[in-house]
């Protein structure tokens, strides 16, 4: 079809270099993970922990305790916050090994879990079944996104694949619904070794808004082995990729102790 | 009987689709959902009516705008308040840009069910160029944390690059349905495909682009103003074929109108307030509604003896259009069935909460 062939070569090359330096990740103007400044909290306010609907903050004790794998992104402790302690950022990267490094910590003892070497024939070729077990759509929209010229996945040697028999990593969204668990167990079943689970969304990493409901669970843990952990509400394109490539040990990890850089 | 689902052959939702087929002839259908109910409505009791509104976001991820915004309005007639005018400004534009890229989002992923690559691409692409101006605009791809009863969360101030971004958007878009408009491979797929007679569709109470796609003029902004709708002028464009030609070009028409009621909007903002206070006395009970863009949505909310949200009852649009979905799909064949479905443009967790 001549027409839209002559389009597409005339219009050039949308895909964005990211993550290479000179490439746009595309999401300027995003707002991400709130960065917690404990210095800078009023003695005995819970102005935060009352209004988090996760319960991503917790008033215990001496301080505040802050687990990014329930944040939704929703903004409501930094309006809340009457001194900047909870602050409105651009911390959207924020893909994890390990499920403690999303929750926040002063001095991080334990090393990251260490990059093994068992992905290396796997790390320009990924085969990905994608597996929807209960979200809102809006992380299906962004793992949509991630095939569409600006991202194009492919470049990075990152597919999804229709079968889970073809898949290395099952990737799952939504807070794992009653009705999608064994359907959710039987897709994990049938992928061959070595296979690994990432769970993208705050719901599928803990359960989300919806967790805990009389219809579902929160989220993988004690359901899948999990391998990786990308919260956020939804996630976006830019950080599904950065978490993929940590994952394939192509990119380092920099959250730890619930922040980047910790 | 082929039950196919609910893990399904491509990054999508998870439903069960039955189809009695011989060959390629699909003598019945009946898709299985309610496999993605997460007990929405009641995750809403117990909330306070003021920070709820980031639950009504989550209902259904794409169609954020559209579930806030009823919502707030819902709690806005139990405390009989009503936003400022900016702000009620400010939630067509939200709601128009929200109708923009999920109409985009439809068309590309309609050329991918025809197989037609370019188009899928492109169309994709400028779904993503409008999710990037929601982020740039509003902090979220998704036009979330902007919404509250009351108003607005906190004010947008929509630059001179929104208006320019919107325009060079729509030039990319007329000349995206122009060439599609000359693909006759893609044509040929889509017209007499999947036709809802009228009848149907009143019957089983088909909504938002689908209902009038069969010749039902009916649309919630014009019929029952919200937001700042009264005052803007509103196209609503109808078709009489029902088929999924006429649902893609009714969308068509949707972003053209989309594209001049966000300029519209930008012309005349002015200063003002965003947010009043709201407080839904106990026992106070309001409707609200909005067209979202997959059609109706309303959002019945009651407030308990506490202050706190007793019950919250919702209708979505997808809800109602997966009724009328199979009644296109029986006595039709295998290779329609996915185009079909892509021009019903139907969310699984807007129906399934």
């Amino acid at each position: 079809m001549a027409l839209w062939t002559l389009f597409g070569l005339a219009s050039g090359k949308a895909t964005t270099s990211w993550p290479a330096a000179d490439g746009a990740d595309g999401q300027d103007g995003l707002l991400g993970m709130p960065r917690y400044d404990p210095q800078a909290c009023r003695e005995g306010c819970r102005e935060c922990a009352d209004v988090c609907p996760t319960h991503a903050i917790e008033a215990s004790g001496g301080g505040l305790s802050v687990d990014y794998g329930r944040c939704v992104v929703c903004q409501l402790c930094t309006e809340a916050c009457p001194t900047g302690a909870m602050a409105p950022s651009n911390d959207w990267a924020f893909g994890v090994r390990s499920r403690e490094d999303l929750v926040w910590a002063k001095d991080v003892r334990q090393p990251t879990v260490a990059a093994g070497t068992e992905k290396r024939a796997f790390r320009r070729s990924l085969h990905v079944r994608h597996v929807d077990a209960g979200s809102c759509n809006g992380c299906e929209s962004e793992l949509q996104g991630l095939n569409n010229p600006f991202y194009n996945l492919h470049r990075l040697g990152i597919f999804f694949t229709p079968s889970p028999r073809f898949a290395d990593l099952l990737l799952v969204t939504g807070p794992v619904t009653h009705a999608m668990l064994e359907p959710l167990r039987a897709a994990h079943d049938a992928m061959p070794e070595p296979r690994w689970v990432m769970a993208v969304g705050a719901c599928a990493v803990s359960g989300g808004i919806p967790g805990g409901n009389y219809a579902c669970g929160t989220g993988l843990e004690g359901v899948l082995p999990v391998d990786f952990y990308l919260p956020g509400c939804p996630p976006n394109p830019a950080a599904i990729i950065d978490a993929l490539l940590i994952f394939l040990d192509r990119a380092p990890q920099r959250v730890r102790g619930g922040r980047i850089g910790g | 009987m082929l039950p196919f689902g609910p893990i399904r052959a491509d990054v999508v939702e998870s439903a069960e689709f039955m189809f009695f087929y011989v060959g390629e002839h699909i003598i019945h259908y009946q898709p299985r959902l309610f496999f993605k109910h997460r007990g929405m409505e009641t995750r809403f009791e117990g909330c306070s009516p003021n920070q709820a509104v980031v639950v009504a976001e989550r209902v259904s991820g794409v169609g954020s705008v559209a579930h806030a915004l009823a919502y707030c309005e819902a709690v806005e007639r139990a405390a009989d308040c009503e936003a400022p005018l900016r702000a009620r400004a400010l939630r067509v534009l939200l709601a128009e840009l929200e109708r923009l890229y999920n109409h985009l989002h439809y068309l590309g992923h309609l050329c991918h069910t025809t197989t037609l690559k370019v188009g899928e691409a492109q169309g994709k692409l400028l779904e993503e160029r409008a999710k990037q101006v929601n982020a740039r605009l509003t902090g979220s791809r998704f036009l979330r944390s902007i919404l509250v009863p009351g108003g607005l969360r906190r004010d947008l101030t929509p630059g001179k690059w929104l208006g320019e971004t919107l325009e060079a958007l729509r030039v990319e878009f007329v000349a995206y349905v122009d060439r599609l408009e000359a693909s006759e491979s893609h044509l040929d797929r889509l017209i007499t495909t999947g036709p809802l007679p009228q009848r149907v569709a009143f019957d089983q109470g088909a909504t938002g682009p689908v209902e009038r796609a069969s010749g039902l003029d009916r649309d919630l902004r014009r019929d029952h103003p919200y937001a700042h709708y009264a005052e803007l002028p509103m196209t609503v464009t109808t078709l009489a074929e029902g088929d999924a030609y006429a649902r893609s070009r009714v969308r068509v028409a949707e972003i053209e109108a989309a594209f001049a009621l966000c300029q519209r909007v930008l012309l005349l903002l002015e200063p003002g307030e965003i947010r009043v206070d709201c407080v839904a006395p106990p026992f106070s009970e309001g409707l609200g509604w909005t067209e979202g863009p997959r059609g109706s949505l309303f959002y019945a909310v009651h407030v308990g003896a506490d202050g706190k949200l007793a019950r919250v009852k919702i209708k979505s649009p997808s809800f109602s259009n997966w009724r009328a979905f199979p009644f296109t799909v029986h006595d039709t064949n295998m290779m329609d069935y996915a185009i079909n479905e892509a021009s019903f443009g139907l969310t699984t967790a807007g129906c399934d909460r």
